[in-house]
């Protein structure tokens, strides 16, 4: 392939590099320097994809990150697949392998010809809404289509190869924008010794002065560009990023810059360096020099390959060296796109005319470009674009004054090349993402920044200063400025000049009428990416969208990764006009981040794999891996949930489990529990006022179970609290629960009892709790500790001890989760591991056993015992449960869900309670979440009762066991209750007390 | 993303070290039981949600573990001021003072 549009000489371009790149399938030859689109172009490729809805071919448009067709898919490999690049963003690489990403509905024959039956041939805005209501029941085959449509490209099915990272930064001036403006910013601010960040999406610094054939401080633009980067690179307090997007401007001045690090060198990142990295950073002020975009104007069959924003034609001819054809018709409304016939001139190709829309611009461009021998034609706009794969000519006709009216017939010009520019949109989307509304400027012919209250200002072609000269001086003002803000002091500074060019007004002009009406004339695009026409926005008003947040969603105008960057203003235009309204009056819609894409690479950064989310684990971790055990995650934590044997299935582990604990000794790693130390005189006082439950009296050396509610009076949390000294307790909470618990009790200590001595601090790592239960447990223990008085008369059910076990010092709590006899040995957590192997070695001549959660789950609930948040859902109260016994009424504070408690809605009869349930068929286990009904035979929808909340196959029982939430169930005992299932089968259960084993607790009273 | 002064640490830190825990300056009834339905309702359940500053209780959770106030433009999203349990606010609404 030769690159048959590449100029012999000229463009940033290294020519003794060529870089050969596969597109489509087909191998290209490029040069170092090149992106992939500039490459396309050389090599003559006109059509980069399909259009999103109407399947026209399209071509590249642009140069810059508002290209909205050549969208390309990158990767040589699965893991490397990259979706949504631009390929005027994309450096050229050796062996890189892109595709076009054609979007619906080449991407699926199916889907066209689903549509072609259901839509026709024309696809009007709001089709889907219109095309896809009905019938109802066919939305969920409608849904899959819609959604294989509505996106560009694909992502990898494999993990991403390459390493991404994320570095904070405080930046005292982040200059957004590299510039004219944000370039001699850089200048400005950096000698004061702030600390500056200048971030610019391009390879290079320079922006558009890296096409530019203009002077600044006498010198040819890209060498003053070259002089300013070096100048900037000495200063240890300028922080450079090329290839570094500014994507998002958050609140309190916080921006996410996405850095491109190695995307330029290869498919994959070089060895030991980071892809891309997101840069969060906290500036003190922020200086926007973020240019603006060209606008394309609006004329038919507008989205030819071949027809392109004016400044794109330059910056290709004079940065990359590349011609994108031979004959150009340049249509403008503006002196600045005169710049880019003389580029193609200079270039050695011909321009067949220039039209300028202004009646009779006297512009000084006019008399250079009449000077120089080329054709300007005023007062007349290209009206359509003939072709079919590529332009053939451009039809132009006579256009009035106001641009409304062709005022005469349409001729043929032959060309192959349409540029066409109606002026500037200057890039104003970071101003907006923190809520800004931007504000219409006659004179700049754009939205400008609005207000805002970050600590932002702007400078250049973002302020609708456009010319070069008023770039560098407002760049130079303003990066004084955010220096000065920030506090530093700083002298004023020679500022880079540019000799001045006297410029003729622009026209404001945002849609070429055509000689038949809008609606039957040939398609006139406004927003390409999303196939949106002049016609469809004005249909979208006629059908009484009105306000433009609903005609942009309604057409989808904006929408996308182009987030409207060419296409907003001149839709906003057309509605505004179509509803006869100004454009201030129609208003515009705003900018969301980001503002081009960002991979999930990037915004993850190192925190993925085993650092996606923090794995806690307890200190005998090491052993439940080795002894085979499966983990359930409860919160962060890791806990063994079973340890099969070899052979086993889940449920012969559960009654191996089971029975050796009930019929021996089992042993349970409860590390995980949350305990919070409380200390201070009023701890007890506080005790009382945030369980239901009394503590006035707990003695010390006793343990107590409490419950917690919320002000609703419903329960929240549950556990054990030990009185370890007169002022001193330790409070155990559930182990997803105890970081809530923890922020409770400050909460209520902080803001509305400050005047309470009470302390709190989080112990739960400090210790490590291996819990021996089972009717062997006290023998298990009397070869461990000599220090304990282990009598069953000394050492109670529901008290503690401190002493010796196992050599290390140790706090046991005699109380029982299982209802056996149980002690929980507590050790500081780096004595957990030995402690645990010297309980399982005392342990190994009763065949002691370790239990997982499950287990622990069956036993507790053979006892009736709860697990809130399992069996309770915050719609719960204790007497709900059966739990009176545990809500002290009579104490002299009105404790927390005392009066929640006693809402007439918590009092009423009928409420769902929790009760037993056995079901018939001893085998049969009611599937947890299970609703209940009286009559199963009931016609749909039946009355429900209340589902179930716990239910497992109980070993020791011999038959199955459940616990639900029954309306009045508590007066219902004995009666039976059915769960119709999904799979047809109802069970029938009978309504029992929940205490299914040792009704009278003497098993852990021993 | 917010920058937040905590009034105890002095210092301004990411919002990531906070947990912002609802309307602040709604204290809870000193004799509950007293309340009627409608008013425990009230305290309970009904905040004032209002356009424009808005007092709120944030944690320093990963910082202090202090509870302090933030008077925020619900708007702006900008932090007028940040102040200790049990003082005032230097910024309020027109309403707040009537």
């Amino acid at each position: 392939m030769t690159q048959i549009n590449r100029l012999p000489s000229g463009g940033r371009i290294d020519r003794a590099q060529s870089i050969s790149f596969s597109y489509n399938g087909k191998t290209y030859t490029g040069m170092q320097g090149d992106t992939v689109a500039s490459a396309l172009l050389a090599n003559g490729v006109d059509i980069v994809g399909r259009s999103f809805k109407y399947s026209r071919p399209r071509g590249i448009m642009a140069a810059g990150a508002e290209e909205p067709n050549a969208l390309l898919q990158l990767g040589a490999t699965e893991a490397t697949q990259t979706p949504n690049v631009r390929a005027t963003q994309q450096d050229l690489f050796e062996g890189l392998v892109a595709s076009a990403t054609n979007g619906w509905p080449n991407a699926d024959n199916d889907m066209m010809s689903l549509v072609g039956k259901l839509g026709g041939r024309a696809m009007p805005p709001g089709f889907y809404y219109k095309t896809f209501m009905y019938p109802q029941s066919m939305w969920e085959t409608y849904e899959k289509f819609i959604r294989k449509a509505a996106g560009f490209g694909r992502s990898s099915l494999e993990s991403d190869v390459d390493i991404y990272d994320n570095i904070n930064q405080h930046a005292d001036v982040l200059i957004v924008g590299g510039g004219p403006a944000g370039l001699s910013a850089a200048l400005a601010a950096a000698q004061s010794g702030a600390r500056v960040i200048l971030a610019d999406e391009q390879s290079e610094f320079g922006g558009s002065l890296l096409h530019s054939s203009a002077q600044i401080n006498m010198l040819p633009a890209a060498d003053w560009v070259k002089d300013t980067v070096a100048e900037l690179s000495t200063y240890d307090n300028v922080i450079l990023l090329p290839r570094s997007t500014v994507n998002g401007y958050h609140d309190h001045n916080f921006l996410t810059i996405h850095e491109r690090c190695s995307d330029h060198l290869g498919d994959r990142s070089p060895l030991g360096k980071v892809r891309q990295r997101m840069h969060r950073i906290r500036a003190k002020w922020v200086v926007l020099a973020t240019g603006a975009h060209e606008r394309p104007l609006v004329f038919a069959n507008n989205d030819l390959p071949g027809v392109m924003l004016a400044s794109a034609v330059s910056t290709y001819v004079r940065r990359y060296a590349v011609a994108p054809g031979s004959k150009l018709v340049l249509m403008t409304t503006n002196d600045y796109a005169y710049q880019s016939a003389f580029d193609w001139a200079d270039a050695g190709r011909e321009v067949v005319a220039i039209v300028d829309t202004r009646t009779n611009p006297d512009s000084e461009c006019v008399f250079v470009a009449k000077s120089r021998g080329i054709k300007v034609i005023t007062g007349t706009a290209v009206i359509e674009a003939k072709g079919s794969k590529r332009v053939t000519g451009a039809m132009i006709a006579p256009l009035n004054e106001t641009g409304d009216q062709l005022t005469g017939d349409a001729q043929l010009l032959e060309c192959d090349l349409i540029a066409s520019s109606g002026g500037w949109s200057p890039a104003i989307h970071l101003s907006c993402h923190t809520g800004s509304r931007p504000v219409w400027s006659d004179e700049a012919v754009g939205f400008l920044p609005g207000d805002t209250i970050q600590k932002q200002l702007t400078a250049g072609a973002v302020n609708g200063s456009y010319s070069l000269d008023a770039c560098l001086k407002e760049g130079t003002e303003q990066g004084l400025a955010a220096a000065r803000n920030a506090g530093f002091e700083v002298e004023d500074v020679v500022m880079p000049v540019s000799a001045p060019v006297s410029e003729g007004k622009p026209m404001a002009l945002f849609h070429i009428p055509h000689s038949k009406a809008t609606s039957r004339a040939p398609k006139q695009f406004v927003d390409f990416q999303n196939d949106v026409t002049a016609a469809a926005i004005e249909l979208a008003t006629r059908e009484g969208f009105e306000s433009i947040e609903h005609v942009k969603r309604y057409t989808a105008m904006g929408f996308g990764t182009d987030q409207g960057k060419t296409g907003n203003i001149n839709g906003m235009a057309i509605a505004a006009k179509s509803m006869d309204k100004s454009i201030p009056e129609t208003g515009t819609t705003i900018f969301r981040p980001n503002y081009t894409p960002v991979t999930f690479g990037a915004i993850v950064g190192r925190n993925c794999g085993d650092l996606f989310d923090p794995e806690r684990y307890t200190a005998i971790h090491r052993w439940h891996i080795e002894n085979g055990a499966k983990f359930e995650d409860v919160g962060q934590w890791k806990r063994p949930w079973y340890y099969p044997k070899s052979g086993e299935s889940m449920q012969d582990t559960l009654n191996r489990e089971c029975k050796a604990t009930r019929e021996s000794v089992g042993l349970l790693d409860a590390s995980t529990l949350g305990k919070i130390d409380i200390q201070g005189k009023d701890a007890r006082e506080f005790l009382g006022r945030v369980y239901t439950n009394a503590w006035a009296k707990l003695a010390v050396g006793k343990c107590r179970y409490g419950l917690m509610c919320g002000e609703d009076g419903m329960v929240f949390d549950d556990g054990v609290t030990a009185c370890l000294g007169e002022n001193h307790f330790l409070m155990t909470t559930t182990t997803g629960g105890a970081a809530r618990v923890l922020s409770w009790l400050e909460i209520y200590h902080q803001t509305e009892w400050p005047e309470m001595e009470v302390y709190f601090n989080s112990v739960t790592d400090h210790w490590s709790t291996a819990t021996i239960s089972g009717p062997n447990a006290r023998k298990v223990m009397e070869k461990l500790t000599s220090d304990i008085d282990l009598d069953g008369e000394a050492f109670k059910f529901m008290d503690w001890r401190s002493g010796t076990v196992a050599g290390v010092p140790a706090r046991v709590f005699r109380i029982s989760f299982t209802g056996e006899l149980s002690y929980e040995v507590n050790v500081q957590a780096n004595y957990g591991m030995a402690v645990w192997e010297a309980i399982m070695e005392a342990g190994a001549e009763f065949n002691i056993t370790p239990y997982g959660t499950e287990t622990m789950h069956v036993l507790r609930a053979e006892k009736g015992f709860i697990i809130v948040g399992q069996d309770t859902d915050g719609s719960v109260h204790p007497y709900d449960l059966d739990h009176g016994w545990a809500v002290a009424n009579q104490k002299p504070f009105s404790f927390i869900g005392k009066r929640g408690m006693a809402r007439a809605d918590c009092v009423r009869p009928n409420r769902k309670q929790l009760v037993g349930l056995k079901p018939k068929d001893p085998e049969a286990v009611i599937p947890e979440g299970a609703q209940a009904v009286n009559d199963p035979e009931q016609a749909i929808p039946m009355e429900m009762l209340g589902h179930v909340t716990s239910s497992y196959y109980s070993a020791n029982l011999g038959h199955s066991i459940a616990m639900g939430m029954i309306k009045n169930g508590l007066n219902r005992m004995g009666e039976s209750v059915f769960y119709p299932l999904a799979d047809g089968r109802v069970i029938e259960a009978e309504i029992c007390s929940p205490v299914f084993y040792d009704p009278k607790g003497e098993r852990q009273r021993v | 993303m917010f920058y937040i002064y905590c009034p105890y640490c002095e210092e301004h830190r990411e919002e990531e070290e906070f947990h912002a825990a609802g309307e602040a300056h709604i204290p809870r009834p000193l004799d509950p039981d007293a309340c009627t339905d409608e008013e425990w309702g009230e305290y309970l359940f009904f905040r004032t949600n209002p356009r424009g500053l808005h007092h709120e209780l944030w944690v320093h959770g990963v910082g202090c573990r202090k509870y302090f106030n933030i008077t925020r433009d619900t708007q702006t999203y900008e932090i007028k001021e940040t102040y200790k349990i049990g003082t005032k606010p230097q910024f309020t609404r027109a309403e707040e003072n009537a």
